[in-house]
This record gives structure tokens, sequence and C-alpha cells, in this order.
């Protein structure tokens, strides 16, 4: 075991985490003791299945950095496999959506390697040339434009846009991986928390509807609120686990609560489309795997190409 | 016991990860024999899925019908379909002899076994019902007072439909529907059988694939 990932200040990290989670969940108790809603019902799931989600992802962090990315790799995979158990194809596609999967090794050996050329261009180019001609070979051309363009924006969100959180681990430089944990450390906790308090904000205060056609329960109140809670604990988490300076951790803060409600938007369009609710039920409260990692979709690639730029 | 770790090792993390459930009214599930559990079947996956419901007590319990000739036809499947599915091994053909044909089935269901039986017969077409067969209401007229649990699947004709060889990841969708029991008039019993599994069908709301 690989124990060096846990510095003191990660440490100091994953305890204040747990200090909130213990804090949420005595909460929630006392509310439910008070006045037991359903609501409530559905809080106490879901900070439950957060235990469980911070469990998971501690112990994939802090152990290895092989893996981390193994765990990263299995994570894509389950996204997009909702994301393809979702949308309708063409059969005779199939094929297509075979070789869809098996480019999250194939990224995840580019990460490993630490070949930022070919991370970067491997679904963007190579996949996007290469998924039509499967398809052509198949030979089936009703929903040919529908299939191939699905399949590049689900490998597009879910491999490429989600394996930028694994290369946040490399990008320091193997011998500093302990800066790339503290990096997708940062990452991870202020999307979720944006998440969070964009949930909180809005159920306190929302009133006025930002986009009710996608998501009928955002609101400008919540949105605003989780912006600015998300830009407050970036301030805080900045300097013990990140190289950002204070003005950097600001931008960093209103980036990351901004990119993540549009990445959690963009994932409810597509619901809205299929007319869905959920996208699986992995995750007790929560739905699916998808409906978790929404938001990341967004904020993993611009965070990382925000820190590259400035800082590496 | 030997079997369930099998199962385990081979069967659950691979239907837990690669293929994922979505289950609906778990609750409807009998937790204990003797029952007869149907379904619609597109894959061969359809018989593992349907196994990896039950857990623990209930797991040994469960014994799958399979046509013989083509689950004992060579020994790497042999093993895997007696040691590991612990499949009831029936011949296809046609008899006048229903209960010589069923009784390893009623032996099973008088030892409190859960049955999984598919009354298509064979898995059709991906993703589509084919018409159910009548061996179903000869077999529970043997037992009239045994349950039977509808289970519709969706999903499994995509991941590994008939004829294909490529396995392709998809979640699966189960639909657990209310059991309901024998009645004497063939007509009758079939009419009921079909609507219980259409209602289960059009509970998912699936896109036509």
């Amino acid at each position: 075991m690989n124990l060096d990932l846990i510095t003191g200040e990660v440490l100091y990290v994953l305890i204040a985490i747990i200090a909130v989670l213990i804090s949420s969940s005595v909460i929630t108790f006392i509310m439910k003791k008070r006045k037991p809603t359903k609501t409530l019902d559905e809080v106490t799931l879901r900070i439950r299945s957060w235990w469980v989600m911070f469990i998971i992802f501690t112990i994939a962090l802090i152990i290895h950095s092989t893996i981390s990315l193994v765990f990263m790799a299995l994570l894509c995979f389950l996204a997009l496999k909702e994301f393809f158990s979702l949308i309708p194809f063409n059969r005779a596609h199939r094929l297509v959506l075979f070789w869809a999967y098996l480019t999250i090794p194939i990224q995840f050996f580019f990460i490993y390697i630490g070949s930022y050329g070919m991370f970067i261009i491997f679904i963007p180019v190579y996949m996007f040339l290469l998924i039509p001609i499967q398809a052509i070979i198949v030979g089936e051309t009703k929903g040919f434009l529908h299939s191939i363009a699905a399949v590049q924006w689900g490998i597009m969100l879910m491999v490429f846009g989600l394996s930028h959180l694994a290369y946040l681990l490399v990008l320091p430089g193997k011998e500093h991986s302990v800066v790339g944990a503290g990096l997708v450390l940062f990452l991870v906790v202020l999307t979720q928390a944006n998440d969070v308090a964009q949930f909180i904000w809005g159920k306190m205060l929302g009133k006025r509807k930002i986009i009710p056609k996608v998501s009928p329960n955002k609101t400008w109140e919540g949105f605003i609120g989780g912006v600015l809670t998300t830009t407050v604990i970036a301030v805080l988490l900045a300097p013990l686990i990140t190289p950002f300076s204070l003005f950097s951790s600001i931008i960093a803060g209103l980036y990351i609560g901004l990119t993540g409600f549009i990445g959690d938007i963009n994932i409810s369009a597509v619901k809205r489309d299929l007319n869905i609710k959920d996208t699986s039920t992995a995750i007790p409260g929560h739905g699916g795997i998808l409906d978790r990692v929404d938001s990341l979709t967004y904020t993993a690639p611009l965070f990382l190409h925000f820190t590259r730029f400035f800082y590496f | 016991m030997m079997r369930n770790i099998l199962f385990s090792i081979l069967v659950r993390p691979f239907i837990l990860f690669v293929l994922g459930l979505n289950i609906r009214h778990y609750e409807r599930l009998p937790a204990a024999g003797p029952c007869v559990i149907i379904a619609n079947h597109n894959s061969h996956l359809d018989t593992l899925v349907l196994m990896s419901l039950f857990k623990g007590r209930s797991f040994r319990k469960v014994r799958p019908v399979a046509a013989g000739d083509y689950f004992l036809k060579n020994r790497y499947l042999g093993f895997f379909s007696t040691k590991v599915m612990n499949i009831i091994p029936i011949q296809r053909r046609i008899t006048k002899d229903f209960r010589g044909m069923f009784r390893p089935v009623l032996e099973s269901l008088d030892d409190d076994g859960i049955i999984i039986l598919f009354p298509e017969g064979s898995r059709g077409e991906a993703e589509q019902l084919s018409k159910y067969k009548s061996g179903i209401y000869y077999l529970m007229r043997e037992r009239p007072d045994i349950p039977i649990t509808p289970v519709f699947m969706h999903g499994l004709g995509k991941a590994l439909p008939k004829g294909s060889k490529v396995f392709v990841p998809f979640f699966v969708d189960v639909f657990i529907g209310d059991s309901f029991k024998y009645t004497d008039n063939r007509k009758v019993f079939m009419e009921t059988l079909n609507s219980r599994m259409d209602q289960l069908q059009e509970e998912g709301h699936f896109r036509s694939w």
C-alpha cells in the first residue's frame, strides 16, 4: 500500500467532510424526530448514500494512484452504460456501442502513461472518425446520423469529459501525485458541494425559476446561493490542497459553480427529452450514477484546462 | 453451498457491474417456494438475471427449467448448467406423456422449489414477445395451488440477442408482477397469463429497439 497520498492537508479536508456528513446526519435525525416528512425520508436516504460514496471515493483516492485510475475508469463505464441504456438506438448499431465501450480502457491507458497528446485527441479525433466507419460496415443507414451522433456525444461526455478527472492525477507528473490527488479532491468536493448547496438554497429561498422548461425545480436563488457557497468553500480549501492563489481560487469556485450547474441541466434536458426522471436506481435517493456525475462531465474538463493553463 | 459460492463469484459481479439491474416491485418476489416464476425470453442471460434475484436460502431452491438438448451439449456448458445453474433438463419433443415429462419439475415443486420457466419456449426476436405456449397450463394443472409470479425483463435482448456473439453492456429493467394461480380453463388461463405479461411490459414504456 502506498498511503503517502494522505498528507496532513488532505487528511484535514477528509476530516472536514466527515464532520459535515455527521452533522447533516444528526440534523436530519433530529428534524425527523420532531416532524417526520416525506422530503426528510428522501434526504436521509441521500445522506446515507453520500456516506457510501464518500467512503468508496476516499478509499479509491488514497490507496494508490493506479487504483484511483481503475476506479475512475469504472465510473466512466457505469455512466456510459446508463446513457446508452436510456437512448433509443437502431438495433443494427449494437456493434458501434461495443466499440464505444472499448474507448474507456484505451483512454485510461493514455492517461496511465501520461500521454497528454493522445489523451486529448483520441476521442475527439480518432473515435469521431472511426465510429461512422463501424456503422458503415454494419450497413444499416436507417437512424445512421442519430446513432453515430448519440454515441459520439455519449463518449465525449462520459469518457472524454469524466476522464479529465483522472488526468488531474497525472497532471503534475507522477512524482507529484500527492498534488494530483489534492486537485481531484478539490474538484469533486466543490462539484458535489455545489449540487448540494444549489439544492438547499433553492429549497430555502427558491422563487424565480431559472430554466423552467428544462428543469422546473431550479431557481435563480438556488443557483446564485450555490455558486457563492462553492466559491467560499474553494477559498477555504485551495490553500490546503491546491497550488492556487487567492484570486485563482475565487475564479475556480465561480467557474466550478457555474459549469457544474450547466452540466447538471445538460443531462436534465436529455432526461426531459426521453421523458424519464432518474437515469437508473443505482444510488438510493439520488437516482443513477449519471444523475450524480452529470455536473462533473462539465466541471472536470474545464477545471483541468484551467489548472493546466495557469499552473502546469 | 458450493453452487452459491460459484454463482456469487462467476455470475453476481457480472450482473451487478457489467449489466446492472433496475428492479421494480422487488417486494412481490416470493421469498420461499414452492412457486413458479415465468418470464419473457430474449437472451441466454435471462436465466442468470432471474436467478440472481434470489439470495441465500431461497437461492438454493431455485431451479430453471431448460432444454436438455441445448444446455448439456458439451462438457463445459454441461458443468455450468448443472453445477452452477442447477437446471432441470427437459426434452423439447412433443409427447403425450405430460406427466412423465414434468416429473422432475413436480418433484422439485413438492420440495418447496422455486421454478423458473419461459413459457415462450425459446428465445424470441430481441425485445419482442412471442406467443406463450400452453405447456405451463398442463404443468400447473398438476399443482393448481402453487402461485405463479410473472416477471418481465427488458434490455437483455439488446445486450446479447439470439444469434449474436458480441456482448454489449446494457441496463436491464426487471418488472415483477403480482402472483396468480391456475384456472381450470386453458383459454382463460392463457389469457390471464398474457394480460399479466402485457401489463408489466406496458409499465415500462419502452421505446422500440
